[in-house]
């Protein structure tokens, strides 16, 4: 279901595919991955290290890190800083990020 | 609250806030007179050490304080979690001085035996461990650490919730709390003080000066020299990672949210809370060495702020002589030293006797190695 319609149509603004949970998800060039996302009626995209609980993008200008996800197997990424690209694959971000493969 | 406070808290930071919340607890009408969210805050900015190893190398009295309030800290954190429903974090599962290179080792040994010498609690059970057993302790730790110097007390806590977890208190205890007072005049006046603020006057029987760097400001109106230097220091933060730490580190801890905090740098450029990327690098670069692990997190914020340093970096606790009823109270440890404040030191400034209790931290150590 859709929780937010864009302004204007989509009209010419080219459309660009990537990857949610390994689904197809349909965007426009210049979308941020946590519009995109937002867009898309995705819902939450992590949890918390704290408590586990669910979170979605908040603050969409790179202050709050509510938007957290993995991008291309990077985890901890900002979504609403990184614009979405063709064939980019993004998962929920839960928990902390894993240090011993991401990381070490 | 109206008419005059028992006694007047001049600083709303840890210090303050911690000895207002004790006060409080112990009964007295405290006001306290805080400056506003433009403040030079140290409570806002510091690495949340409860840390007790190499403290009071030089003055044994505060290894022994520090000790004291390391071993007091469940009891505050307790009733701050009992009382104001802020659980603030502390761990005091022991703490680790890594070492990088034999020069590290060599002078941590050399403290430790200096102390050792010191009488009372000695070097508070800090031991040399070999590299061995360091990384036993703390298997992420990277293969350049020679090993450590390790102690049972140390820990740490989470200073942002300490400082909410204390103000909570206030409140409940009745504290009347000031924001955006700050404080132009202390005067006699009567048995106490009046004292001006930028927003209107206040009188109270007895004033404490906890006002961090602001108490080099304040102290000569009620006859204290209280000689203290801003000491910068950067802090960097890292995204949240998975368990990579079980101990604190002197430079370097994991919070129990999973971010890794890594410090700390010690200079002198004044009133100055800029960052010096030169420093930041060095200090990031460090961290590397000790926990190879966290050299492809992501940094989220990078901060510096103010320690307030008195001369020798020991504390500065002090009725006036010309004016009685009048204190100070300051150190750079506000964490490690807030339960001690909270729960020992508050209590003393409600009777007589301050500077009989707390002799051995009076400015008056100062004047004295002048003229020496």
């Amino acid at each position: 279901m859709m929780r937010f319609d864009r302004l204007s149509s989509p009209g010419r603004a080219r459309r660009i595919s990537f990857l949610f949970e390994g689904q197809p998800v349909t965007a426009q060039e210049g979308d941020t991955v946590a519009t995109a996302l937002l867009a898309a009626g995705a819902g939450a995209t992590r949890s918390t290290p704290a408590s586990g609980s669910a979170r979605g993008a908040y603050c969409l200008m790179g202050v709050c890190f509510e938007c957290l996800v993995e991008i291309d197997g990077v985890p901890n990424r900002q979504g609403c800083m990184v614009p979405v690209a063709e064939g980019m694959s993004v998962r929920r971000q839960r928990g902390a990020a894993g240090v011993a493969e991401d990381v070490r | 609250m109206t008419g005059a406070a028992d006694i007047a808290v001049v600083g709303g930071g840890l210090v303050g806030a911690a000895v207002a919340w004790g006060l409080g607890r112990a009964g007295a009408r405290v006001v306290v007179l805080d400056e506003g969210d433009d403040a030079i805050r140290a409570s806002r900015g510091n690495f949340g050490l409860v840390w007790v190893q190499g403290k009071g190398d030089g003055m044994h009295e505060y290894a022994a304080w520090t000790r004291n309030s390391a071993t007091r800290w469940p009891e505050l954190a307790a009733a701050i979690a009992e009382s104001e429903g802020v659980d603030v974090g502390l761990r005091q599962p022991g703490g680790i001085e890594p070492f990088l290179d034999q020069s590290e080792h060599d002078a941590a040994e050399l403290e430790i035996r200096r102390m050792h010498n010191q009488p009372g609690v000695g070097a508070n059970d800090t031991r040399i461990i070999d590299a061995q057993e360091v990384h036993e302790l703390e298997p992420a730790l990277g293969p350049e650490v020679i090993g450590g110097a390790f102690c049972p007390h140390d820990g740490h806590v989470n200073p942002l919730f300490l400082l909410r977890g204390l103000h909570a208190g206030l409140a409940r205890h009745r504290v009347d709390y000031r924001l955006n007072h700050r404080v132009e005049r202390i005067e006699r006046s009567g048995s106490g003080y009046a004292i001006e603020t930028t927003a209107g006057a206040v009188t109270a029987g007895k004033v404490v000066l906890a006002a961090g760097l602001g108490n080099g400001r304040l102290g000569p109106m009620v006859g204290l020299d209280v000689p203290t230097a801003p000491d910068r220091g950067h802090i960097l933060v890292t995204e949240r990672l998975g368990p990579l730490l079980s101990h604190p580190l002197t430079r370097l801890r994991q919070t129990e949210e999973g971010t890794v905090m890594i410090g700390a740098s010690s200079d002198r450029p004044g009133y100055d809370t800029s960052l010096d990327f030169a420093t930041v690098a060095r200090l990031a670069a460090r961290a590397r060495r000790v926990l190879p692990a966290i050299g492809k997190a992501r940094i989220v914020r990078t901060w510096a702020a103010l320690r307030i340093m008195s001369p020798d970096g020991f504390p500065i606790y002090a009725e006036s002589a010309s004016c009685p009823g009048a204190y100070v109270v300051t150190c750079h440890s506000g964490v490690t030293l807030a339960a001690a404040h909270a729960l020992d030191l508050a209590p003393v400034l409600l009777g007589d006797g301050f500077n009989d209790r707390f002799a051995a931290f009076s400015p008056d150590r100062f004047r004295n190695e002048a003229a020496a």
